[in-house]
């Protein structure tokens, strides 16, 4: 089953040293799963200071600076892993570094029927 | 033969569970083993009347369920789209695995027990859930043992399948490195099975006692396929529990404490098993907050009258118990405790603390445990005060009864 672990944490918990320090134990992990063929994809987002937020209501585009829901703990990166069963996800979450500071979501992908190959 | 409905009635009942739970693991779907196994045991009312009942009907029940969900998935085209592999893999199954083993279906009761209760899922989806699939209660049964609609229920149990089913929650007994923290959930769910069947007072009565005989069931299955120390202590600690039920509530259902109630209709029997088991947990050295509870409990069933209670070794027992559990609530027993065994005044002092500390401010048993002291103490006033307040946050029917006449006492005391 593929997972997506989404990581949400306070951003001001974070300097700039514990930053890099998480960045490069998380991308440790990433070439460890990565060999175990665990790994499809992962990466830190920006602040969510640079975030936009689109709403397309009646027909018409709204665009608004900021995230949708103002909360504590922001989205801060996400990881998409290959795991048996969700003790495995949960197992692979408790050893991301972000675990410790914030909150990991864990969110099974909603695998879509196959699709026919675009001729 | 005329009784082979009942018969097969009768089987349902002792063994649909375990029939249930190796279904699910072969199928890895809940709803589609729950069908197999309905239509297993109607196919065996028709076909054990004229064939005679098979050696082992679990076994034989389990291969026909088996068959019954090819069918269904053969006839249910959304199978067709989402899952052909499922229904090759049945029948794969099916063709190599004839015969399980005693075991097997066993260690499926476990995996059952602990999917149930993954703590991924909602605790108060956990406790349905577990009703539902473990138990075999009906949804209307639990909808009116926990004072809710069926609809709601049943939404509940759902949802939790669902999740079972979306989120990947595997159906095995887990990893011994694991083992610790699921072990914990299962019985949590079990213990607050057994307390919703014992303390609350509203409801159906007859459904309550059985929440707690359910409870005590499960704990007993799940002892006898995963005997570690806690789960000896939990079950110790639900029949020493379940040995005052008859003295705890006198003649009007109005609560009855403790230090009040006649101790010669506790019952004998179920203090000894307590006690047995406890005395297992106990020399295990590997005890945990269960076993510490149940030993406390016991030190009470020993005492003849509430005066022989040996409140030194309750003591010591609750500082054992706070070591590993530092929650505000055992504090507060621990203060009581200490009260007993070195005044009120000892205990006032902490009960006052933690209620400053805010913690247990909205807990009623908090305060009416500092009225008790302040009662003791003869500070009538203050004490009265302490008492209003437990009864405004109190919400059980019984324990409201229980805290006005506690209340009507003191006032008639002070005006007299």
């Amino acid at each position: 089953m593929k997972y997506m672990l989404l990581i949400y944490s306070a951003e001001e918990c974070w300097t700039e040293e514990t930053r890099k320090e998480c960045m490069l134990a998380s991308m440790s992990i990433c070439d460890e799963l990565a060999k175990q063929g665990k790994f499809i994809d992962s990466s830190p987002l920006h602040s969510v200071s640079t975030a936009t937020s689109v709403r397309v209501r009646d027909g018409k585009r709204l665009v608004t600076d900021g995230p949708f829901a103002e909360t504590t703990e922001q989205l801060g990166g996400y990881y998409i892993i290959e795991a048996d069963d969700l003790d495995e996800a949960i197992s692979i979450a408790g050893q991301l570094p972000p675990a410790k500071k914030g909150t990991v979501e864990i969110r099974p992908l909603f695998p879509l029927p196959d699709r026919a190959e675009p001729t | 033969m005329q009784d082979m409905s009942q018969f097969v009635g009768r089987i349902f009942q002792s063994e649909s569970r375990r029939v249930l739970s190796t279904l699910i693991r072969i199928l890895g779907d809940f709803d589609l083993a729950e069908e197999a196994m309905q239509e297993a045991f109607a196919t065996a009312a028709k076909d054990w009347k004229g064939k005679g009942v098979p050696n082992d009907p679990v076994a034989w029940l389990v291969s026909t369920g088996k068959f019954r969900a090819i069918d269904l998935l053969r006839r249910e085209s959304r199978f067709r789209d989402l899952r052909p592999e499922l229904a090759l893999r049945v029948a794969e199954i099916t063709a190599h695995n004839a015969k399980l083993s005693e075991r097997e279906i066993e260690d499926d009761q476990l995996r059952l027990i602990f999917t149930c209760c993954h703590p991924a899922i909602d605790p108060k989806i956990q406790v349905p859930l577990t009703l539902r699939e473990v138990c075999g209660l009906t949804t209307e049964e639990i909808a009116d043992a926990f004072l809710t609609s069926p609809a709601t229920m049943a939404q509940r149990i759902v949802r939790g399948k669902t999740k079972i089913r979306n989120a990947g929650i595997p159906y095995i007994v887990p990893s011994l490195g694991e083992l610790p923290e699921r072990l914990e959930s299962v019985l949590a769910v079990i213990y607050l099975v057994f307390n919703e069947g014992y303390s609350a007072s509203a409801g159906n009565s007859l459904t309550r006692v059985e929440l707690s005989s359910e409870a005590i069931r499960l704990g007993k299955l799940v002892r006898k396929l995963l005997p570690h120390p806690e789960v000896l202590g939990l079950l110790a600690l639900m029949l020493l529990h379940e040995s005052r039920r008859n003295a705890r509530v006198d003649e009007n259902g109005d609560l009855v404490l403790l230090e009040d109630q006649d101790r010669t209709i506790w019952d004998e029997e179920l203090i000894r098993e307590g006690q047995n088991l406890l005395q297992h947990a106990l020399s295990s050295g590997r005890f945990g907050i269960y076993t510490i509870q149940a030993a406390i409990s016991a030190v009470h069933s020993e005492a003849s009258d509430a005066s022989e209670t040996d409140w030194r070794q309750i003591c010591s027992l609750y500082d054992v118990l706070l070591q590993i559990d530092s929650s505000p609530v055992v504090e507060l027993n621990r203060a009581v405790a200490l009260a007993m065994r070195d005044g009120p005044e000892v205990g006032l002092k902490i009960v006052n603390e933690i209620l400053d500390r805010g913690e247990l401010a909205s807990y009623h048993l908090a305060h009416a445990a500092q009225g008790e002291l302040l009662r003791r103490l003869g500070d009538v006033l203050q004490a009265e005060k302490a008492f209003e307040r437990a009864l405004s946050l109190a919400k059980q029917d019984s324990e409201r009864r229980f805290l006005a006449k506690r209340l009507s006492a003191l006032q008639q005391g002070s005006d007299a």
